[in-house]
């Protein structure tokens, strides 16, 4: 345990020292502000609409935004130690490769962690203190709901990340592979969805297409925080299929959490096989 | 208890045999030299007794454990060939990070920082440090927690002169104090007064191991006498013909002084001759050196008639 905090310790105060932390701090606070005053503008208005729509269009663009943060925070995690000649010197130390790797991801997955909470929080409490009718209540629920989601789909992401570190032994490749993985989630798989859907001229089973949707992390994601608003809530594109799931938030929220266990549990599976 | 034991060990990497059949010991408080070319598999001899790999036949047992186990590891300092460290961390956050992984007080870290010399430059960043200076972070880092058994895969490179005897000094200490070091080089000549057994490694295989006595005595090689002739050196040569009884010792001239290639089991002889025949003025003896006894080992693996005759 001693070894993983040493290990964690150094990526965290890394991300400080670099400035990351702080840099994506910031980026998540003017983003969720620009969102929830300008978010309405399409409508030809300006200020705070509501918290369902602000929470909605901050997770649409999140998913954009989450899992290309969380991927190059961690893509070089095990490659770059290799590249930079210490990952030899580690594994001669006390250490295992689980800590190591453990080590890392509690270190990446702390940093995204704080960063959210700052960034999103700060922006949380200015809407709460700036706009004068919103409900505390409903906007700090949907806010702490916003921000552990997006934790949990960061850790995803940083998992995955991991998983492509461990296996390959140049950093260029690591970092393009963790931009196919990026583009794979957040733009193919919709729309690979959608042309199955349409292909398959509802010959599919109606049951098995909703759980398509747990495939993909982001789309998790975004039915968690919208769906949560209840009837009404507004589902676009292949999120429709949401609402036939026959699981709610609870099993939306696990299948979320399996999203960094599995492919941490499997970065650490290849990280054992690697030879050194 | 032995530092480590390599027991009939072999290797292979795919298909090809990096080691084979290693039969290799160190025992405390000694300074073992591991030489060999460029590929002749002293890496992997290292990382087999790290535990960064696992040999595909034989034993290996490290400090009456195993290879890699944590309890083993915290007892082992290593000095990998052309180490790195992360450039953006000072010398001692680097040494302070590598004290926590190791499980030593970081009371040391100012000591070790101190006795390699980076005292003033422990609060630099690493990318500001030469060669030489991420060489002796790299030894002190290999210092932390007082190692049972050192090993150091070319630490020389990038060091100074004067930095390089401190260096030998330290390892000396160590060795008085019971560390049992391991010394990997291609500087010959510069390990040669250091080490107390060397160990030549050729294309995976032990060629010989001893300490320098015993490796002459292994290579036959010819020691060479350097004599300056007392009453001109025709004189000389007639006495040294009449000595080795027709035996055609290579007789070479060098500045008035002659130099003769003789077996060892003949030296003796020879000298006791040459000495009573009041033909020597002075006399100089030069043993194969290291490098000369290394040669001598790496070159036979080639050639097929030098091998034969072994």
């Amino acid at each position: 345990m001693n070894s993983i905090w040493t290990i964690a310790r150094k990526e965290l105060s890394d991300s400080l020292r670099n400035r990351w932390l702080i840099a994506i701090a910031l980026v998540f606070a003017v983003l969720a502000l620009g969102i929830a005053w300008f978010g309405a503008a399409a409508s030809g208005q300006v200020g705070y609409a509501s918290t369902p729509a602000t929470i909605a269009s901050l997770a649409s663009l999140g998913i954009f935004l989450i899992p290309l943060i969380a991927l190059l925070l961690a893509y070089d995690a095990i490659v770059g130690e290799e590249e930079g000649g210490t990952l030899l010197l580690l594994m001669t130390y006390p250490l295992s490769r689980g800590q190591l790797l453990f080590g890392k991801f509690l270190g990446h997955g702390l940093t995204l962690a704080f960063a959210t909470l700052i960034g999103f929080g700060v922006a949380g409490i200015a809407i709460a203190v700036l706009v004068e009718d919103v409900a505390i209540g409903a906007l700090a629920a949907a806010m702490f709901r916003f921000i552990v989601s997006t934790i949990l789909l960061g850790w995803g992401f940083i998992a995955l990340a991991y998983m492509i570190s461990v296996r390959v032994s140049e950093k260029p490749v690591a970092a393009g592979l963790a931009l196919g993985v990026w583009f794979f989630f957040v733009l193919v798989f919709d729309l690979m969805l959608l042309g199955i859907l349409v292909a398959s001229e509802g010959k599919l089973s109606p049951e098995l297409l909703p759980w398509l949707l747990m495939l993909n992390p982001t789309d998790i994601y975004r039915l968690l925080n919208i769906v949560a608003f209840g009837e009404g809530a507004q589902l676009s594109g292949v999120l429709s299929l949401g609402t036939d799931l026959p699981i709610g938030p609870a099993g939306m929220w696990f299948a979320l959490v399996l999203w960094f266990v599995i492919p941490l549990t499997g970065a650490w599976a290849l990280f054992r096989r690697r030879r050194i | 208890m032995s530092c480590f034991r390599l027991e009939n060990v072999s290797y292979r990497y795919d298909k090809a045999l990096v080691l084979n059949g290693i039969d290799l010991r160190l025992e405390p408080g000694e300074i073992l030299g591991l030489f060999g070319h460029n590929g002749a598999g002293k890496t992997t001899s290292i990382k087999l007794i790290l535990g960064l790999m696992t040999p595909t036949q034989g034993r290996v047992s490290v400090l009456d454990g195993a290879a890699g186990d944590p309890h083993v590891s915290q007892h082992i300092g290593y000095l990998p060939e052309n180490v790195m460290f992360y450039p953006q961390l000072t010398g001692r956050e680097i040494l302070n990070h590598f004290a926590r992984l190791k499980g030593a007080s970081l009371k040391q870290v100012p000591e070790l920082l101190e006795q390699v010399g980076l005292d003033d430059a422990m609060n630099a960043r690493v990318k500001t440090y030469s060669k030489g200076m991420r060489q002796r972070l790299g030894l002190a880092q290999a210092l932390l927690g007082k190692p049972k058994l050192l090993m150091l895969d070319e630490p020389t490179v990038g060091l100074d002169p004067v930095a390089t005897a401190d260096l030998y000094r330290l390892l000396r200490k160590l060795r008085d104090e019971g560390t049992g070091i391991v010394l990997c080089s291609h500087v010959l000549p510069g390990v040669e007064p250091y080490i107390d057994r060397a160990a030549i490694l050729t294309d995976g295989a032990l060629k010989a191991v001893g300490d320098l006595v015993s490796l002459r005595r292994q290579a036959n090689m010819p020691v060479t006498l350097s004599i300056e002739p007392a009453n001109g050196s025709s004189a000389l040569e007639k006495a040294i013909e009449a000595s080795s009884a027709g035996n055609g010792l290579m007789i070479k001239k060098d500045n008035g002084r002659l130099q003769v290639d003789v077996r060892p089991s003949e030296k003796m002889a020879l000298i006791q001759d040459l000495l009573s025949s009041g033909e020597v003025q002075d006399l100089g003896i030069h043993q194969p050196t290291l490098e000369d006894v290394y040669v001598h080992f790496i070159g036979s693996g080639g050639l097929a008639h030098r091998g034969g005759a072994q």
